[in-house]
C-alpha cells in the first residue's frame, strides 16, 4: 500500500449508482436512484431535507447498506463493501475532526490506517495542509481552529489518502456566511486541482448552482432532474425543481391552444401537450419587468410598487396588482426609478413557461 | 444591598462548608484518634495498632482480594460497557432507553435482595467452577454498573461519537481501531470516572461479600473489629482515605484534560518539537 500512495494516477474514476433502493420503515428514502458521475466530475444533489440526497452519499460511501440496486466505483462494485474498504474520502456536516489529534495527526490518521510510515505520513500530511493553505496550522487542535478551517483539515484528511470518490455532505452548512462562500470556491479549486470524481450534497441551490459541473435535484427519494446549472435554472424540466430552484412567481392563468394566458398576456409553455383549463404558470422574477411610462390608470398588469429589496447588483421588486402580488428582479439602476408607492406596469417575457396544476409538486418515479 | 447580599451568601457559604467538612472528617478523625490510643487510662499516643496491620494475615488477605476485586471489576465494567454503549448509540439508537434503564437498575434494588439472588448461582459457581473470592467481581460488575453507565454516557454525549466514527471508518479503520484509537482517547476522563467510582465501590462493599461468606477487606474489618478494634478501625481509616485520595484524584484528572493539551501545545511551541513522544 505504501507504494500505491505515491503511484496512484490522479485522474478521477467513473462513479454509477445502479437503481438504489433504501427504506427505513414504511418511509423510501431512496426511490430508484441511479446516477453516473463521469471522472474528475462534481455533481451536487439539491434537494429539501428528507428527499433522500444524504441517504445516497451515504450509501456511496458504505455507511448504510443498501436494500438494493448497485454502488460501482472505477468499475469496481462495491456494494458489499463496509465503508473502510471502500476507499472514499469524506468531509462531514457537522465538525469531524478527531479532538485528541492536532491538524496533521488528523490529517495522518487514514494513511496510518493504510501502514504509511510515519516520516512519510507527516510529509504527506503537511503537503495536504498545504493544498488547502493551513500548512502553518499543523500543530494546532480542532478547538484552536475556526469553523472553516476545521472543514479545510477535514478536506486534506479525505484527501489525504487519495480516495477513488470525495463525499461533501453539507460541509458548508454549519459556517457563517461569508466563511461559506470563500470554502465553497477552495473545496472547488482544490477539487479541479486533484482532479477527483466528487458528490457534493447541499440543500442551498446557491451553492449547488456555484460549484457544480452537474446538478441533481432531488425530491422524495429520486432525481427529478440532472444537468449543468445554467440548465437547471434557465430550463426547470418539473414544476418541482423550477420552485424549488431560484424564486418562482405563481401567477394563475388559463392554458389554451397551447399558450398559457396569464393577465391578458399569452405565454408559450415548456411542454405543449399541457391539457386546457385554469392553471398556474410558473414565471422567474428575472422575465418580469416593470415600465412607469404609458397608461398607468388600470389594467391587469398594473399596480403599485409595495417593496424594494436591493441585493447588490440587483434588485427584486414587489409589486401589488391587486389580488395577486408579483416579484420582479432588475438591475438596481431599473429599480431605482420605482420606489414604494410609484404606479406601474408590469410585463412578462415571452420565455417558456412551466404549469403547476396542483398546490404540491407531482411525484412520480 | 447587593453587597451585604453577596456577604450573606458568603457566610452561608463558609458556614456550609465548615459544617459538611466537620460531618465528613469528624467520624475519620476519631476513627484516627481511637486507632493510636495506648492501652489504659493516660496512656500515650501510640501507632502500634497501625503497624500491627500486617500481622494478621487474613486481614492482609481481605486487602489483597479486595484489591484485585477492585481492578478486576473495573477493568472487566469498561471492557464490557463501553464498546456496547458505542454500539448502541450507532446502531440501536432505540436500544438507548432500555439498556439505560437495565443499567440503573441494581440502584433500586438494596444489596441484601442481590444476595438473596446471588446466593444459588454462587453456590452453582462454587462447586462447578470456582469458588474464589475473585467470582465477587461478578457481582461487583453488576453493583457498579449504574455508576459507570452513568460516567460513561457524560463522556460518551461530549463527542460526537457518530460522526467521529464514520470519519474514521471512511478512512480505512476497522470496529476496533476505531474504538482504540478514536473513542477511547476522546472519552479518557469518562473511563477514569467510571474506573474510579468503582475502585471506591468495591473497596466499601460488605453486604454481598459478607452473606456470600467471601472474606473481602470490609468482613475482615469487621470479624477483626471483635478481637483487636484499634487495628480493624486503623485499616477502616486506611481504606477511607485511599478512597477518598482516589476520588480527589479524579476529580482533578478529570478538570486537566484541556490543561494538558495546552501544556504539550506549549511545549511545542516553545521547543519547536514534540517531547510526548510521537503520535498518540
Amino acid at each position: 500500500m505504501t507504494a500505491s500512495v505515491e503511484t496512484t494516477p490522479r485522474e478521477g474514476v467513473e462513479v454509477r449508482l445502479e437503481n438504489l433502493q433504501r427504506r427505513y420503515g414504511a418511509v423510501t428514502a431512496l426511490n430508484d436512484l441511479s446516477l453516473t458521475l463521469a471522472a474528475g466530475e462534481l455533481v451536487a444533489l439539491l434537494g429539501p431535507s428528507g428527499c433522500g440526497k444524504t441517504t445516497a452519499l451515504r450509501l456511496l460511501a458504505g455507511l448504510e447498506e443498501a436494500d438494493g440496486g448497485r454502488v460501482v466505483i472505477g468499475g469496481q462494485d462495491v456494494t458489499g463493501l463496509p465503508a473502510n474498504k471502500r476507499d472514499v474520502g469524506m468531509v462531514f456536516q457537522s465538525y469531524s475532526l478527531f479532538p485528541h489529534m492536532v491538524a496533521w495527526e488528523n490529517v495522518a490518521f487514514g494513511l496510518q490506517m493504510r501502514k504509511v510510515g510515519p516520516a512519510e505520513r507527516k510529509k504527506r500530511a503537511i503537503e495536504m495542509l498545504d493544498l488547502v493553505g493551513l500548512a502553518g496550522y499543523a500543530d494546532r487542535y480542532a478547538v484552536q481552529l475556526s469553523g472553516g478551517q476545521q472543514q479545510r483539515v477535514a478536506l486534506a484528511r479525505a484527501l489525504a489518502i487519495r480516495p477513488k470518490v470525495l463525499l461533501l455532505d453539507e460541509p458548508l452548512s454549519a459556517l457563517d456566511a461569508k466563511v461559506r462562500s470563500r470554502l465553497r470556491d477552495e473545496i472547488r479549486r482544490v477539487q479541479l486541482e486533484v482532479g477527483i470524481t466528487t458528490l457534493f450534497v447541499t440543500h442551498d441551490q446557491e451553492e449547488a448552482l456555484a460549484i457544480a459541473d452537474r446538478v441533481g435535484v432531488m425530491n422524495a427519494g429520486h432525481i427529478e432532474q440532472l444537468g449543468p446549472p445554467t440548465l437547471v435554472y434557465t430550463r426547470p424540466a418539473t414544476p418541482f425543481v423550477a420552485e424549488f430552484v431560484g424564486l418562482t412567481n405563481r401567477l394563475p392563468g388559463t392554458v389554451r391552444r397551447g399558450v398559457v394566458e396569464v393577465r391578458g398576456t399569452e405565454l408559450p409553455l415548456v411542454q405543449a401537450d399541457e391539457g386546457e383549463g385554469p392553471a398556474i404558470a410558473l414565471v422567474r422574477p428575472e422575465a418580469v419587468s416593470i415600465a412607469t411610462d404609458g397608461d398607468l390608470a388600470a389594467g391587469p398588469l398594473v399596480g403599485t410598487v409595495i417593496a424594494v429589496a436591493f441585493l447588490g447588483a440587483t434588485s427584486r421588486v414587489t409589486v401589488d396588482l391587486g389580488d395577486i402580488t408579483v416579484l420582479a428582479q432588475m438591475p438596481t439602476s431599473a429599480a431605482a426609478a420605482s420606489p414604494a408607492g410609484t404606479r406601474v406596469r408590469v410585463a412578462l417575457r415571452m420565455d417558456p413557461v412551466l404549469i403547476a396544476r396542483e398546490e404540491k409538486a407531482p411525484v412520480e418515479a | 444591598m447587593s453587597r451585604s447580599r453577596r456577604a450573606k451568601l458568603q457566610l452561608f457559604r463558609v458556614v456550609t462548608f465548615v459544617l459538611l467538612g466537620a460531618f465528613f472528617l469528624g467520624p475519620i478523625w476519631f476513627m484516627f484518634e481511637f486507632s493510636t490510643r495506648g492501652v489504659g487510662e493516660n496512656s500515650p499516643r501510640t501507632l502500634d495498632a497501625w503497624k500491627e496491620i500486617g500481622t494478621y494475615p487474613d486481614l492482609v488477605a481481605g486487602i489483597v482480594a479486595s484489591l484485585q476485586l477492585a481492578v478486576i471489576t473495573s477493568v472487566g465494567i469498561l471492557v464490557v460497557l463501553v464498546p456496547t454503549m458505542v454500539w448502541v448509540r450507532l446502531r440501536l439508537p432505540r436500544l438507548r432507553r432500555v439498556i439505560e434503564s437495565i443499567s440503573l437498575l441494581p440502584l433500586t434494588i438494596p444489596a441484601i435482595v442481590l444476595v438473596v439472588g446471588f446466593s444459588p448461582m454462587y453456590q452453582w459457581m462454587g462447586i462447578n467452577l470456582s469458588d474464589s473470592i475473585l467470582t465477587l467481581s461478578l457481582a461487583y460488575a453488576i453493583l457498579v454498573l449504574p455508576y459507570a453507565y452513568r460516567a460513561l454516557d457524560a463522556g460518551l454525549a461530549a463527542i460526537d461519537v457518530k460522526t467521529l466514527s464514520e470519519a474514521a471508518r471512511s478512512l480505512g479503520a476497522g470496529w476496533f481501531t476505531v474504538m482504540w484509537r478514536v473513542i477511547v482517547p476522546n472519552i479518557s476522563s469518562a473511563l477514569l470516572n467510571a474506573g474510579l467510582l468503582s475502585v471506591a465501590l468495591v473497596l466499601g462493599e460488605y453486604t454481598i461479600a459478607n452473606n456470600l461468606l467471601y472474606p473481602n477487606l470490609q468482613v475482615e474489618i469487621v470479624s477483626l473489629g471483635r478481637t483487636n478494634a484499634g487495628v480493624s478501625i486503623a485499616v477502616a481509616v486506611a481504606s477511607l482515605l485511599f478512597a477518598f485520595v482516589l476520588l480527589v484524584a479524579l476529580s482533578f484528572v478529570g478538570g486537566q484534560r484541556g490543561g494538558r493539551r495546552r501544556t504539550r501545545e506549549r511545549l511545542v511551541q516553545t521547543f519547536g518539537r514534540d517531547f510526548s513522544g510521537g503520535t498518540r
